[in-house]
């Protein structure tokens, strides 16, 4: 007993310098956060208990559920799409001379910030971009798209740019699950006369499976969190077309200083969030998907 | 049999050609997926050498050629500074995360002590559990501590991430007991065991969190923004957000400050890709 008293003395000097900037930085937030969406919440001034006016306010604010509704579409769409990437590690996962460059080359949007690659895809977009000249002159379009100020087009911009960006990283995780795929599975399949699709469908997708729970799971995740793509290119316009909870969020907090309400807003959509990673996590765990994300 | 032999001969002649053709077509693909996903830098490159009149055109091949963008770009914002800025953020952001969080994650797998479990399982959650307001309630902890407008403001609120922790707790598990037991046996005490015996058998996760921690803290934008208002302290993200606002009528500009805060990134990731995707599996056999 005395042992175990002096190892858990031990144990907690490893652990204490991390503890403190995790209580302070992860766990203090989490809690205080809660109390503020109750204060009319000053920077300077005396901050005033308010109730559950924040709140009341919050459900009152169309902008604010339309901000709600363009997450919701960012997270049934982005996540869904990114299985293209099986397709895509699939074909980067065979021995051909070269194959390990053109790895290397789809990886590139990963390591570059989210800024670069926004400031690059707004000019491919803009009504005078590459994409609209090179329209024009095919004769595919007769006057230009404004990819990024018409509503119709803008959410819809976002979202590729951001699968666009996320194709290489989920490559690579599906790549490290198809390696780890014993060959005799998908050899031994072929001798018993299975076709190709029959081998992708009945063999290498149920193997991939608990890696396609974590992309999936992952790609949630970023998705409701959306921030930098918006924020640099249309900054949820135009009107509120791109409007996403994080932005809107943002915007409340740090342009109007309005913390009591920003903190209400954040509080209903981790409600949201929680729920809908509890699913994704309880129907994944149940599928044998997830071994400890 | 003349014949026979014909036929085979002619049927490895159609074999080796199926095979040319398969692989051609292999590459075709494989060439037109490298358009997709790097073509666009390659045109921001190409673009960042054009002049003002032609910088909307196709070519690939800027024609005149100009340096004038770089020229441009480096007066007007000192990319020297915003990359010190970067470099300060990334280099000790990555430093804090490894050692606290290969600190904390060998109790957490090695030793048997009260509260264990309690903290393991507080920490998984909060990777599901979003903090509300994160942001506002460290935006406000961070003024209090008159760190505002500071790199350390920046830096030390992602001083030491859960995710990491986790991951080398994973790999402190899959060290061979024995080791730790012999070296008890020699006398050693607990840091010396972590120092001289754990650590560098976890090596390889270690690797995996620093390019991890590189890629985030060199790109952070959103903290950043929050923390600082001088923009001579940005890191080259957030600088890069600033220079587009200041010149969106100036794409060349913009581009050539785009591929600038690119280069140092695409340098670091071409010289270590090889850890880069080793990364990425180590994180997930954990």
């Amino acid at each position: 007993m005395e042992n175990k008293l002096k190892k858990s003395l031990i144990a907690y000097l490893f652990i204490l310098p991390a503890m403190i900037f995790l209580v302070i930085f992860v766990f203090y937030p989490i809690v205080a956060s809660i109390p503020l969406a109750f204060y009319d919440y000053s920077v300077v001034g005396q901050s005033k208990f308010v109730g559950l006016a924040n709140f009341s306010r919050a459900i009152h604010d169309h902008e604010f559920w339309v901000s709600v509704e363009n997450s919701i579409l960012f997270v049934g769409v982005v996540p869904p799409l990114q299985l293209l990437s099986i397709l895509l590690a699939i074909f980067v996962n065979r021995k051909i001379k070269g194959i390990s460059f053109f790895r290397v080359l789809y990886y590139i949007p990963v390591v570059t910030s989210m800024v670069a690659v926004s400031i690059t895809w707004g000019w491919i977009f803009d009504p005078q971009g590459l994409l609209n000249t090179f329209m024009i002159k095919h004769g595919i379009f007769s006057k230009p798209i404004s990819f990024l100020n018409d509503p119709r087009f803008a959410l819809l911009s976002l979202m590729f740019i951001t699968l666009w960006q996320g194709l290489g990283y989920y490559m690579m995780i599906y790549l490290a699950g198809l390696q780890s795929i014993p060959k005799e599975l998908e050899e031994s399949a072929y001798v018993d006369g299975a076709t190709r699709t029959q081998a992708l469908y009945k063999i290498t997708i149920p193997l991939l499976k608990p890696y396609i729970w974590l992309c999936t799971f992952m790609s949630i995740l970023s998705a409701v969190r959306v921030f930098d793509v918006v924020y640099v290119l249309t900054n949820g316009g135009p009107g509120d077309a791109t409007m996403v909870t994080s932005v809107y969020q943002f915007q409340k907090a740090f342009t109007d200083f309005n913390f009591g309400y920003a903190s209400a807003i954040g509080l209903l959509v981790a409600i949201l969030t929680t729920i809908l990673s509890i699913l994704v996590f309880i129907y994944g765990g149940r599928k044998g998907g997830m071994s400890y994300y | 049999m003349e014949t026979l032999n014909n036929k085979s001969v002619n049927y490895k002649k159609v074999k080796a050609i199926k095979k040319i053709f398969s692989l051609t077509i292999t590459y075709l693909i494989l060439i037109i997926i490298a358009i997709f996903l790097a073509g666009p830098f390659i045109w921001l490159v190409s673009s960042s050498f054009k002049t003002g009149q032609n910088i909307y055109t196709m070519n690939l091949i800027p024609h005149p050629f100009t340096l004038a963008n770089y020229i441009g770009v480096i007066n007007f914002i000192s990319i020297p500074k915003y990359i010190l800025n970067t470099v300060i953020i990334t280099v000790s952001g990555i430093v804090l995360d490894v050692v606290l969080a290969s600190l904390a994650a060998y109790p957490l797998a090695c030793m048997d002590f009260y509260g264990k479990n309690l903290i393991f399982s507080a920490l998984v959650s909060t990777m599901i559990l979003p903090a509300a307001a994160g942001l506002i309630v460290n935006y406000l902890t961070i003024s209090k501590m008159g760190l505002l407008d500071t790199l350390t403001g920046v830096i030390i609120p992602g001083a030491v991430s859960v995710f990491s922790i986790i991951l080398l707790r994973q790999s402190y598990l899959t060290v061979p007991r024995e080791l730790i037991d012999a070296a008890k046996i020699d006398g050693a005490s607990e840091f010396k065991i972590w120092y001289k015996i754990m650590l560098p058998e976890v090596m390889p996760a270690i690797s995996t969190i620093v390019i991890f921690d590189f890629i985030g803290l060199w790109n952070s934008f959103l903290w950043p923004i929050v923390v600082l208002q001088d923009p001579n302290k940005y890191p080259l993200a957030t600088a890069l957000k600033y220079l587009s606002g200041q010149f969106n009528y100036k794409f060349g500009y913009v581009a050539a400050g785009t591929v600038l805060s690119i280069i140092p990134v695409i340098i670091v990731f071409l010289a270590f890709q090889k850890y880069f995707i080793n990364a990425v599996a180590g994180a997930i056999k954990g």
